[in-house]
C-alpha cells in the first residue's frame, strides 16, 4: 500500500492525485502501526494512528487550500509546470 | 593636597571623553568651557600640589600614589600608580601651565573651524596622556602615555583631513616615531626580563646593584631607550617627521611639537638617568646625537621659507641642546632648558599663528614684512621670544639655560671642548635664523596687507608667555636646586682653560654676530642674501639644507622604495593562489550541484524515496 502510494506520488502529475497518493502513504503507515500494536499487544499503535489521522486531516486542509491558490495563480494543477524554483 | 595627584590626570581625560562622545551635540560655549576649563582646573591643582610639595617635602623628596593593580599574571603586576618628585613636578607644572594658555589661544584661533569640539577633545586627550607619561611610576604606564601622546600627535597633524598632504604628514610622523617606539619597547622588555620589575625607581636601584658600569646589558638597554627618545624628540636620525608635522593647526604645533611632547625623550632619559650612568657609552651617544642634531637642524632652519618650518627646525635644534646637556651629565641644565624652551617656543609658535591668520594663511617669510606697526603685540612678544631663543644676554631666560648647557658641555663629567664648540656654533646659528625671521617678518616694506587683528584670547597668552620667557631666568638657582633633589648634581671636572663667565661672554658674542649678520643680510642689504643663494655653490648648499640635509631622500631610497618594489613584485600574492584555488573548487562544485535543482517536485520526491531506501538498506545489511 505504501509502495502504491509512492508510485502514485511519482507518476501522477495532477496535484489532487499527488495529495491523494500522499494520503494513501499515510494510511499505509497508520495500518503498519495498528498491525504492529496488535502483534505485540500494545495500545501505542492505535494511539499513534489517531495522531496520524488528526495530522492527515490538518495536512489535507492546508494542502487543498494551497491547491486552490496554485490553481488561481497558474490556471493549472500540473506539478511539472510549477518549476519556477529551478536553480 | 598631594592625594589629589590623580585628579590632575583624570580631569583632562574625562573632559576628552565627554567632548569626544557628546561634542557634536554641545554648543560652542559649552565645548569651550569643557575644553579650556578642564585644563585650567588641572593647572590649578598642579600648582596646589606643587605648593604642598615645596612647603612640606615628603619623605625622600618623592611621593607615590598607588591607585590599582593594572594586570596580574604570574608575578607580572604592573599597577596604575603615580610618582611625584622634583623632576615630574616641574614637568607637570610647565605642561599644564603652557597647555592652559595654548587652549585659551585656541578658543579664538579655531573659532570658525568645523571640528571645534573634535579639536578640544584631541587636545585634552593629549594633555591627559602627557601627564600620564610624566607621572607614571612604572615603565608600562609610561609607555601607555608615550603612545597616547603619539596618537594625539597623529590625530592633530592630520586634523584638517580633507587635504591629503596633511594625512601623509600625519602618517609619516606616526610611522617614524613608531620606529623609535619599537626600540623603546624592546628596551623595556630587556629591563623587565633581566631585573624583574617595571617600577622605575626599583629598576634604577636593581640596575646599579646588579650591573657593573659599562656592562653590555646596561648599554643595550640604555641605547634602546635612547632610540625611543630619539624618535619622540625628533633627533638624528629620526628627525624627519617634525618639520612635516607643521601641517597641523598652529596651537597644536605650539603645544605638542614644540613645548611638551617632543621633550618626552628628554624626560625619559632624565627619568632613567641611573641607567645611563651605568652606560657611559650610551650617554656619550646621547651627547653626540644632540650635538649633531643641533647643528644640522640649525643649518636647515636658516634656509626655510615657511615660518612654521623655521620654528620646527629650531625646536629640533633646541632639543638637541637638551640631549647634549643630558649626555654630558648636566642633567638639571637640560630640565631648565626644557622649562625656558617650553615658554619661548610656545610663544613663538602662537605669535606665528597670529601672523599667519592675520595674513590669510600666508606662511612664507619672504611675503611678509613691515608687521611691526600693524601687529604691535605680536611684534613685541615675538621679539621677546626670539631674543630668548637666541639668548639675549642677561635679560632673557633662554640665555641662562643655554649658557648653562654650553658651559656644561665643556666642564661636566662627559664634557669635551668639541661639544663646547658645537654648542657655540649652534648659538650663532640660532641667533642668525631667529633674527632672519624677525627682520623679514616685522621690518622692511609691507608685502601682504593685514586682514584681521587678534583678539584678547590670542594676545593674552602671548603676553603671559612673554613674561615667563623673561623672568624664567630669574628662578634659575631655585629651580636647579629643586631639581637636584632628584637628578645628580653636575660635577665640574674639566674646568681647566675656561670659566663660566668667559663661556657666557663668548656666547654673548655669538649672539651679537648672529644678530649683525642677520641684520646685514636680511634688512640692510637683502641683495647680499640673494647673491649668496644665486651662486652655484650657495644654491646647491641652500637646496641641500632646505631639504633637511636630504634625509627624506635618503630614507625614501633606502627604506621606502625597496618596500614598494617588494610589494609591487608580489602584487599577485603567491600564497593567495592557494585560497583562490579553494574558491574555484567550491564554485565548480556549486555549478555541478546546481544542475540537480530542477524545480520539479516529483524528481525531489523520487530522490527522497531512493535515498531513504538506500540508507535503510545500508542500516539493515551492514
Amino acid at each position: 500500500m505504501f509502495s502504491l502510494g509512492l508510485i502514485g506520488l511519482l507518476v501522477r502529475r495532477d496535484l489532487i492525485f499527488v495529495l491523494m497518493s500522499l494520503e494513501v502513504m499515510l494510511n499505509a503507515a497508520g495500518l503498519a502501526f495498528v498491525v504492529a500494536g496488535s502483534r505485540w499487544q500494545q495500545a501505542d499503535g492505535q494511539i499513534v494512528f489517531l495522531f496520524i489521522l488528526a495530522m492527515a486531516a490538518a495536512e489535507v486542509s492546508v494542502g487543498l487550500a494551497l491547491v486552490l491558490q496554485v490553481y488561481h495563480r497558474f490556471k493549472s494543477l500540473d506539478v511539472d509546470a510549477l518549476n519556477e524554483m529551478r536553480g | 593636597m598631594m592625594e589629589l595627584l590623580w585628579v590632575i590626570v583624570a580631569i583632562p581625560f574625562a573632559s576628552a571623553c565627554v567632548l569626544a562622545v557628546l561634542g557634536s551635540h554641545l554648543s560652542h560655549r559649552v565645548v569651550t568651557a569643557w575644553g579650556v576649563g578642564s585644563i585650567g582646573v588641572s593647572a590649578a591643582i598642579s600648582m596646589l600640589v606643587a605648593a604642598d610639595f615645596v612647603s612640606a617635602p615628603p619623605v625622600g623628596h618623592a611621593y607615590t600614589e598607588f591607585l590599582w593593580t593594572w594586570i596580574s599574571i604570574a608575578g607580572f603586576q604592573p599597577h596604575i600608580g603615580f610618582y611625584l618628585d622634583a623632576l615630574s613636578l616641574v614637568m607637570i607644572l610647565v605642561v599644564t601651565f603652557v597647555s592652559f594658555w595654548i587652549h585659551l589661544y585656541s578658543v579664538e584661533f579655531m573659532r570658525h573651524d568645523d571640528g571645534y569640539s573634535r579639536f578640544f577633545a584631541y587636545m585634552n586627550l593629549f594633555v591627559a596622556s602627557m601627564l600620564t607619561l610624566l607621572l607614571a611610576d612604572n615603565l608600562l604606564l609610561l609607555y601607555l602615555g608615550w603612545e597616547g601622546v603619539g596618537l594625539c600627535s597623529y590625530l592633530l597633524i592630520g586634523f584638517w583631513y580633507r587635504d591629503p598632504a596633511n594625512g601623509l604628514a600625519a602618517r609619516k610622523a606616526f610611522i617614524v616615531t613608531r620606529v623609535g617606539d619599537t626600540a623603546m619597547l624592546l628596551g623595556v622588555f630587556l629591563l623587565f626580563t633581566n631585573l624583574g620589575t617595571m617600577q622605575i625607581q626599583d629598576l634604577m636601584h636593581r640596575a646599579s646593584e646588579q650591573w657593573a658600569v659599562g656592562s653590555p646589558l646596561a648599554i643595550a638597554a640604555a641605547l634602546l631607550l635612547l632610540a625611543g627618545a630619539v624618535g619622540k624628540s625628533a633627533q638624528l636620525p629620526l628627525q624627519v617627521w617634525l618639520p612635516d608635522a607643521m601641517a597641523g593647526p598652529t596651537p597644536t604645533s605650539a603645544l605638542i611639537h614644540a613645548a611638551t611632547m617632543v621633550t618626552a625623550g628628554v624626560y625619559l632619559i632624565a627619568r632613567t638617568h641611573g641607567l645611563f650612568a651605568l652606560a657611559p657609552v650610551a650617554q656619550l651617544t646621547v651627547a653626540a646625537v644632540g650635538a649633531a642634531t643641533l647643528v644640522l637642524a640649525g643649518c636647515s632652519a636658516l634656509t626655510q621659507h615657511d615660518i612654521k618650518r623655521v620654528l620646527a627646525y629650531s625646536t629640533v635644534s633646541q632639543i638637541g641642546y637638551m640631549f647634549l646637556a643630558l649626555g654630558v651629565g648636566a642633567w638639571s641644565a637640560a630640565i631648565f632648558h626644557f622649562v625656558t624652551h617650553a615658554f619661548f617656543k610656545a610663544l613663538l609658535f602662537l605669535g606665528a599663528g597670529v601672523i599667519i591668520e592675520a595674513l590669510h594663511d600666508e606662511h612664507s617669510i619672504f611675503r611678509m614684512g613691515g608687521l611691526r606697526k600693524e601687529l604691535p603685540v605680536a611684534f613685541w612678544t615675538f621679539l621677546i621670544g626670539g631674543c630668548s631663543l637666541a639668548g639675549l644676554p642677561f635679560i632673557t631666560a633662554g640665555f641662562y639655560s643655554k649658557d648653562l648647557i654650553i658651559w656644561g658641555a665643556w666642564s661636566a663629567a662627559q664634557g669635551h671642548p668639541g661639544f663646547w664648540i658645537v654648542g657655540m656654533v649652534g648659538a650663532l646659528l640660532t641667533s642668525l635664523y631667529t633674527f632672519r625671521v624677525i627682520f623679514r617678518v616685522f621690518f622692511g616694506p609691507i608685502q601682504t596687507p593685514v586682514g584681521m587683528h587678534p583678539g584678547y584670547a590670542m594676545t593674552m597668552p602671548l603676553v603671559i608667555l612673554a613674561f615667563c620667557a623673561i623672568v624664567g631666568g630669574a628662578v634659575k638657582d631655585h629651580l636647579l636646586a629643586f631639581v637636584q633633589s632628584t637628578l645628580p648634581v653636575m660635577v665640574e671636572v674639566h674646568a681647566a682653560g675656561m670659566t663660566e663667565t668667559l663661556s657666557e661672554v663668548v656666547a654673548a658674542f655669538a649672539f651679537l654676530i648672529g644678530l649683525c649678520v642677520a641684520y646685514l643680510f636680511h634688512l640692510r642689504k637683502q641683495s647680499l642674501a640673494e647673491q649668496a643663494v644665486t651662486n652655484p655653490a650657495g644654491r646647491a648648499l641652500h637646496a641641500w639644507w632646505c631639504a633637511g640635509w636630504g634625509f627624506d631622500w635618503l630614507y625614501d631610497r633606502v627604506f621606502v622604495q625597496p618596500v614598494l618594489w617588494l610589494a609591487r613584485s608580489n602584487k599577485n600574492d603567491f600564497i593567495d593562489t592557494f585560497y583562490a584555488g579553494i574558491a574555484r573548487l567550491t564554485e565548480t562544485l556549486y555549478r555541478a550541484l546546481q544542475l540537480t535543482q530542477t524545480g520539479l517536485v516529483r524528481w525531489y520526491a523520487a530522490g527522497l524515496a531512493v535515498g531513504s531506501v538506500l540508507f535503510l538498506a545500508i542500516v539493515v545489511f551492514s
